[in-house]
């Protein structure tokens, strides 16, 4: 078990004849993902590396079964991407995209409320249940099956908490990224909710960063909810004020979203947080017994 | 992206919004020809830079006459401009906006932004016009009036008039108000804006609103369909560096420290500042060389590090997930060859072929110390910059 994703998800890639899209198609496949075709305009009815390509998401998933989507669709083209996997009822989109505009993303999250489907991302590198099924960009071989759960916005920080993990022997139960943008489909709280209803997770991992409040938010989760214990990484303690750093989500506006604000609030609901980002592992095991 | 006022207020003029009347000038001839054709004075002659708090510094000013208009404008044009937003450097002053001066009965606030836990947006009103919002919101938050916008309707009738009341307008400023409001809506939608200010929104002694100030920020990402928006650009208020930058895709953020730093991800950027910071020492920049970091950008990146005078030492973190170790390990050492690197630099490399990449670095013959993890490459280079003073 795991959240999200397991060996029985079947996924589409939407954009699957891009370069990036179908690079990343291969790589899920060859990691063991049941990788079951792909979404490109224009091109239904063909194949690409022995991927079966279909026009449209709702054809897709009629003829193969898919209820997981990933997109690598370009900025432009991305939010309308999503909505269409939305409305093919798939369960889980990860939209990989980064550069989506916000108020694309803005549409996109009121036309989703009261449908079924989750979103994660965009300006995301993905879910993994290592062993089981990588649906993005992520590379699988950081990872180790086990009860650990990590969720962050950042990708590359998700791989160096993993690395860390991996290194003393503890493996993840599902790895979350939620992504970098300000507007987005899935929060830290979604996550942390799903892993503490998850028999197979036993701690959690979450890594923020300066702007915003869903870590906040998040950590008032786990004073009043989690029983699970939880370590927490936020970069951006030396990012300077207005200034967006990388992601556009990324920056302190107004002196709010700043990274000494939320390590506070973090440590007072009972998170263990680590001063540096080397640190993340084993500010766990302050906190967990594996 | 931000722009100047006098062109915040041509593209509110374009959706309805009432401004003053008004003109850039760059120099002061110009800008008394246009105080002469504005109409009868006084006039406010605003410094056009991108900073707030010009008031204060000397870049905002009444004249009286077109002469008075000439004689402000000559002072400040050429000017180093120095507020609270600039910093000590200033900025120099290059072009002045003269507008008409208008009878100010009342000062009011108005912007609009994303707001991200509802993911709409929002538009913020307070009575508190002229005063730093922060500060209203911190001291006194019941001044402050909130609507929230359903992206699929639009700001409605009611919404609007909602906020006209909790401001105090009565009679047929409610109608003038909810005029200004749509406007300033459709101005956020069209511009793909990612925040829009008008601070002070005026009523005037004859019963109408005013948009006195206007401040802009712009999505970047949706920069693509906004040409005329993107060509607004005024890359005399940017770092240089910063812009170098953005013509490779690079995401530099220029720093006060005098460690460089090169790193792929967001977010172990910003962990990599942090942690040089948590071992004592100081980041030069911020800079995301991508996910698909090529010879050519690593050494462009090193180009951009090194032109900051103050770097001492850089410090090189590479996490490989789909960019593999040698492909980077042999664009660094191809850049340090061909930025001839004179300070120090330490290279942390984990990840696919991590093996392969650290040894094209330790074969390459230049003096690259590598290092083990974070912690081990932020010790190694605040040690080495320590050292090296």
């Amino acid at each position: 078990m795991s959240i999200l994703i397991d060996k029985n998800t079947k996924v589409i890639t939407q954009g699957i004849t891009g370069a990036t899209g179908l690079f990343h198609a291969q790589g899920a496949r060859d990691y063991g993902t049941q990788m079951v075709g792909g979404v490109t305009p224009g091109k239904g009815g063909t194949s690409i590396d022995g991927f079966p390509v279909f026009d449209t998401v709702k054809e897709a998933v009629e003829k193969t079964g898919a209820s997981a989507s990933v997109i690598y669709v370009p900025p432009p083209f991305a939010a309308d991407s999503i909505m269409e996997a939305v409305d093919a009822g798939i369960e889980l989109v990860c939209c990989i995209t980064e550069g989506i505009p916000v108020l694309d993303m803005v549409k996109v999250k009121q036309f989703m409320k009261g449908k079924k489907t989750r979103l994660v991302g965009p300006n995301c590198p993905g879910v993994i249940t290592p062993g089981e099924c990588k649906i993005g960009i992520m590379p699988g071989y950081i990872h180790k099956p086990g009860r650990v759960g990590v969720v962050s916005r950042s990708g590359t920080l998700t791989y160096e908490a993993v690395w860390q993990l991996s290194c003393l022997g503890m493996g993840q139960s599902t790895c979350v990224g939620i992504g970098g943008d300000p507007v987005n489909g899935t929060n830290h709280l979604d996550v942390l909710r799903l892993f503490q209803a998850d028999p197979n997770t036993d701690a959690v991992i979450m890594i923020g960063e300066i702007g915003g409040t869903s870590e906040e938010e998040a950590a008032s989760f786990v004073k009043d909810y989690m029983t699970k214990p939880v370590a927490a990484y936020i970069a951006g303690v030396t990012a300077p004020p207005g200034k967006r750093m990388g992601h556009a989500g990324a920056i302190i506006s107004g002196g709010k979203g700043t990274a000494t604000e939320k390590v506070a609030v973090l440590r007072d609901c009972g998170i263990s947080v680590a001063d540096s980002p080397a640190e993340m592992a084993q500010a766990l095991l302050k906190v967990y017994k594996p | 992206m931000n722009i100047h006022e006098y062109q915040a207020k041509a593209i509110l003029r374009k959706f309805g919004v009432p401004v003053p009347d008004g003109h850039v000038a760059y120099n002061s001839a110009g800008a008394r020809e246009w105080a002469k054709r504005l109409g009868d004075g006084p006039w406010v002659v605003k410094a056009q830079i991108h900073a707030g708090g010009r008031g204060k510094g000397g870049g905002v000013k009444l004249a009286r006459t077109p002469d008075e208009v000439r004689n402000i404008s000559r002072e400040m044009l050429g000017m180093i401009l120095r507020t609270h937003q600039t910093g000590a450097e200033g900025k120099l002053v290059t072009r002045v906006l003269v507008e008409k001066g208008c009878n100010i009965a009342n000062e009011l606030y108005v912007s609009l932004l994303v707001d991200r836990a509802t993911s709409k947006v929002t538009v913020m009103a307070s009575t508190e016009g002229g005063m730093d919002i922060e500060e209203v919101a911190a001291k006194t938050p019941e001044k402050i009036f909130i609507e929230h916008v359903d992206p699929l309707v639009g700001l409605t009738g009611f919404q609007c008039r909602n906020i006209a009341s909790s401001l105090g307008l009565t009679g047929k400023l409610v109608g003038k108000a909810q005029q200004v409001l749509h406007g300033l809506y459709t101005t956020f939608i069209e511009c793909d804006c990612s925040l829009l200010e008008i601070n002070p929104l005026v009523v005037t002694a004859e019963e109408n609103l005013l948009a006195l100030d206007a401040k802009f920020g712009f999505d970047d990402n949706a920069m693509f369909r906004h040409p005329k928006i993107a060509d607004m650009r005024d890359y005399d208020e940017e770092d240089p560096k910063e812009i170098e930058a953005s013509q490779f895709d690079l995401s530099y953020i220029s720093l006060t420290g005098n460690i460089g730093c090169l790193v792929n991800g967001a977010g172990l950027a910003m962990a990599t500042m942090d942690i040089i910071k948590h071992y004592g020492g100081d980041p030069a920049n911020f800079l995301d060389v991508g996910g698909g970091a090529t010879i050519e950008r690593v050494t462009e990146a090193f180009k951009i590090i090194l032109s900051d005078k103050n770097v001492k030492g850089i410090l090189v973190n590479i996490f490989g997930g789909i960019m593999k170790c040698d492909i980077i390990a042999t664009g660094v050492v191809a850049a340090a060859r061909q930025v001839s690197l004179s300070v120090p630099l330490v290279v942390r490399l984990e990840g696919t072929n991590v093996e392969q990449g650290k040894q094209i670095l330790a074969e390459s013959g230049l003096d690259i110390v590598a290092a083990d993890g974070m912690a081990d490459a932020a010790q190694k280079i605040v040690a080495a910059v320590k050292g090296a003073n």
